[in-house]
């Protein structure tokens, strides 16, 4: 299925792109974490929590939908 | 005061009753930095009844082009001090309390005791954890607020039964892996958005309309534009996990370890001013000599055990060879609780040239004020 990923801060520096859509046919939010740990080298060493369809989730929550974030905490102030 | 107020009074969603349960309200605001200034205007301006401010760090000129409550009067000035000064010619009304002193882990309880809601402005992670944990025992509503670069986070946590900070992000990210404002920079208008947005939220719960950011993190971009507003859930088990230590909790270190941020300063800023102690950090080996200025020499190696040397009276400009024993020693000094220490930028030798061109200069009288 089509999934729309969109990244905020840092990870959005790491990925070099706010959003793309990728094609993916795996079953767990993790499942897709390691397509896009592959695809972007220094992504494993980032804190972040993912939201699917505008809720955040655990990487074991099962993937069934199509939009996905990838949110890193800030610190500034 | 109806007249300060009316543009509140006469909505009708505000009235008379809400603007008084905003002249009732007490809030503590934690940092008076970028978020914290358009926070503390805002709340001001609003006619909040008591409010807080607690930061125990300085004004720097780099402050200046986000931190809209400080002028250049205010440089080197404790920032919940120079903020309560601004706050005070805004709205001498209300009851305006500065702490210039560090949140920590022994005072933040009691602290928060005294207060309705808790908004947080901080600029590092051991403090927000801080300040959520608190707010959990405490049991008060959290005003969340986090900026990086172009973007920005906004919630409410802990209200009414809601998620808190560590129902999102359980634990602080390994140290240095994210970097702060002073580090990586900020566009100077961003926590002008997320500031007035926590505004907004504090306003929000004490008048008891719309609806309130909680279980929910809003992030915004200021070069799209784009807000996406995500849901939180609550996670019971790390909320019991914060009130299991409740007893314990004063008695943690507060470890900020390298996130406290030591802003150094010209001493062009120190030249002209009385009242300031020269410190050379220096071993007695070291050249060149500064002898145009009155010197206490206390070398690094021997700060802890020489702070009989300093004068209480007086701000301390540190100096030394590079600038990097003197931010050591501001750091050092801080954790002693010593106030009004200042780490110079420049070297001996710089110093030494910046004396002998000011007395080329005919000693001009320019003071750090119109500097």
């Amino acid at each position: 299925m089509h999934i729309n990923i969109k990244y905020f801060g840092q990870i959005a520096e790491i990925t070099q792109k706010e959003a793309e859509t990728l094609e993916f046919s795996g079953n767990l939010v993790s499942d897709l974490l390691e397509v896009l740990n592959s695809k972007y080298e220094n992504l494993k060493n980032k804190d972040f929590k993912v939201a699917q369809n505008q809720e955040l989730v655990s990487f074991e929550t099962e993937l069934s939908g199509q939009d996905i974030a990838l949110l890193p905490p800030f610190a500034g102030g | 005061m109806t007249e300060r107020y009316n543009r509140h009074i006469i909505l009708s969603e505000i009235g008379q009753a809400g603007q008084d349960k905003i002249s009732n309200a007490k809030v503590l605001v934690i940092g008076a930095g970028g978020l914290g200034c358009p926070i503390l205007q805002y709340l001001a301006a609003a006619g909040i009844g008591t409010l807080g401010i607690i930061d125990f760090d300085m004004v720097d000129i780099s402050n200046l082009q986000r931190q809209v409550l400080f002028g250049m009067s205010s440089l080197g000035k404790n920032k919940a001090k120079a903020a309560k000064a601004r706050l005070e010619d805004l709205n001498n009304d209300i009851s305006i309390i500065a702490y210039p002193e560090k949140l920590t882990h022994k005072n933040a309880l009691n602290l928060f005791n005294q207060y309705d809601i808790i908004v947080d402005g901080s600029d590092n992670f051991e403090t927000r954890y801080l300040v959520n944990d608190a707010c959990i025992i405490t049991n008060k509503p959290l005003v969340f607020g986090a900026i990086y670069k172009f973007e920005g986070q906004v919630s409410v946590f802990n209200y009414k039964n809601g998620p808190s900070y560590r129902c999102l992000f359980p634990n602080p990210p390994e140290k240095d892996t994210v970097p702060n404002c002073s580090e990586i920079g900020v566009l100077g208008v961003l926590p002008g958005i997320i500031g007035s947005m926590q505004a907004n939220e504090v306003l929000k719960i004490i008048i008891g309309i719309g609806n309130v950011l909680s279980g929910k993190l809003l992030c915004y971009n200021a070069l799209t534009l784009q807000n996406s507003i995500l849901k939180i859930k609550r996670s019971e088990k790390t909320i019991q996990s914060v009130l299991k230590e409740k007893d314990s909790f004063h008695k943690k270190e507060t470890d900020f370890n390298c996130e406290i941020e030591i802003e150094p300063i010209s001493i062009e800023h120190f030249l002209y001013e009385k009242n300031i102690q020269f410190i050379d950090l220096r071993e007695a080996h070291e050249k060149p000599k500064i002898k145009a200025l009155n010197i206490t020499y206390i070398p690094l190696s021997v700060l802890k055990t020489s702070v009989n040397k300093l004068d209480n009276t007086k701000k301390k400009a540190l100096f030394c060879q590079s600038g990097i024993r003197s931010k050591q020693a501001v750091k050092i000094l801080q954790e002693l609780n010593i106030k009004d220490c200042f780490s110079i930028i420049e070297g001996a030798s710089e110093i030494k040239n910046r004396i002998e061109n000011r007395h080329c200069d005919g000693g001009t009288t320019k003071t750090i004020a119109s500097n």
